[in-house]
């Protein structure tokens, strides 16, 4: 279970529940936007910031504590880095031709999705009011 | 086009409510009346890419705003010097006015364009680039670099943000 010994944190049960459910759907969907981009609307932005909807989802209904554990602070930063080098080197080097329309997508998924929830968790921690309410 | 109008209208009169309204939660539900309004004047004319990106960034916009002003109020103040403030955006409508209509006349009708790069687009990007969305293989594959600098911009933004909220964003459990 994700919420395993922080039942008090976050919102009530249900959403904790419908959370648990519609996670991996909602990720499997950002993936999936993100792939099918050539075929049909769509693109690597737009299915990286659905996968940074689905952790943001994470940290809304569980709290801070489960949605950090899950996804490290710093794992992301290492991953968004990694993943904006593969991407310059994607472009510049020279097979850009043979992956690029697999490749391409999944790495912007990797930089948008990474660095809106980095942004977003940046926010969380910076704000005040939540430590006082904790 | 009537139903265009009636959504530009709608978009209009909710930022007309986010500006004035005195609560911050209530001009932040506005704004985000404004982004649905516009995505939906996307799928209107017929451009189903940016509708959803529209529609997913305006979410998590507003999840964050929401998130931000959710717990605080700031004091609304509407005192000082109102009549510089009127004269002046009086003159700067007008100068945005004079401007876009002198520039507006010159350029093509509204759905006539002149189909000079995007002809061949259109014509290259199924035998070309094997995509039958032109605009993913106009930015994948035709405009490689453009996006690659889009995304630069946008690490860019995202390591300024991290470093400006690192030094009292890290506590001591999350370490």
């Amino acid at each position: 279970m994700i919420n395993k010994g922080y039942e008090e944190t976050g919102m009530t049960l249900i959403v904790k529940t419908v959370t648990r459910i519609t996670l991996g759907f909602i990720l499997l969907y950002g993936v999936y936007i993100a792939i099918n981009g050539h075929k049909s609307p769509g693109g690597g932005f737009v299915g990286g910031v659905i996968a940074a909807l689905s952790f943001v989802h994470i940290m809304l209904a569980f709290g801070k504590k489960v949605a950090l554990k899950r996804l490290h602070s710093h794992t992301l930063r290492i991953s968004i880095s990694i993943a904006a080098l593969i991407f310059l080197f994607m472009v510049m080097g020279p097979w850009r031709e043979r992956y690029v329309h697999i490749v391409m997508p999944l790495l912007e998924v990797a930089i948008v999705g990474g660095g809106l929830f980095a942004i977003f968790v940046a926010l969380v921690l910076l704000s005040k009011s939540d430590k006082d309410a904790e | 086009m009537v139903e265009l109008h009636l959504i530009i209208l709608f978009m209009i009169g909710a930022s007309i409510i986010a500006v004035e309204v005195k609560d911050l939660l209530s001009g932040v539900v506005a704004i985000g009346a404004v982004g649905i309004g516009l995505c939906m004047a996307f799928l209107i004319l017929k451009a189903p890419d940016l509708a959803i990106m529209q529609l997913v960034v305006e979410i998590l916009s507003l999840i964050i705003l929401v998130r931000a002003t959710i717990r605080k109020d700031i004091p609304f103040s509407v005192s000082g010097r109102w009549v510089f403030n009127t004269v002046g955006t009086i003159c700067f409508v007008a100068v945005f006015l004079t401007a876009a209509y002198v520039t507006l006349k010159n350029m093509p009708a509204f759905g006539e364009c002149l189909m000079k790069v995007s002809r061949f687009y259109i014509g290259n990007a199924l035998p070309a680039a094997s995509s039958r969305n032109v605009v993913a293989s106009i930015i994948v594959d035709f405009r490689a670099y453009d996006t690659m600098g889009e995304v630069a911009i946008l690490f860019t933004a995202i390591v300024g943000v991290l470093a400006i909220a690192r030094g009292t964003g890290r506590s001591k459990e999350d370490q």
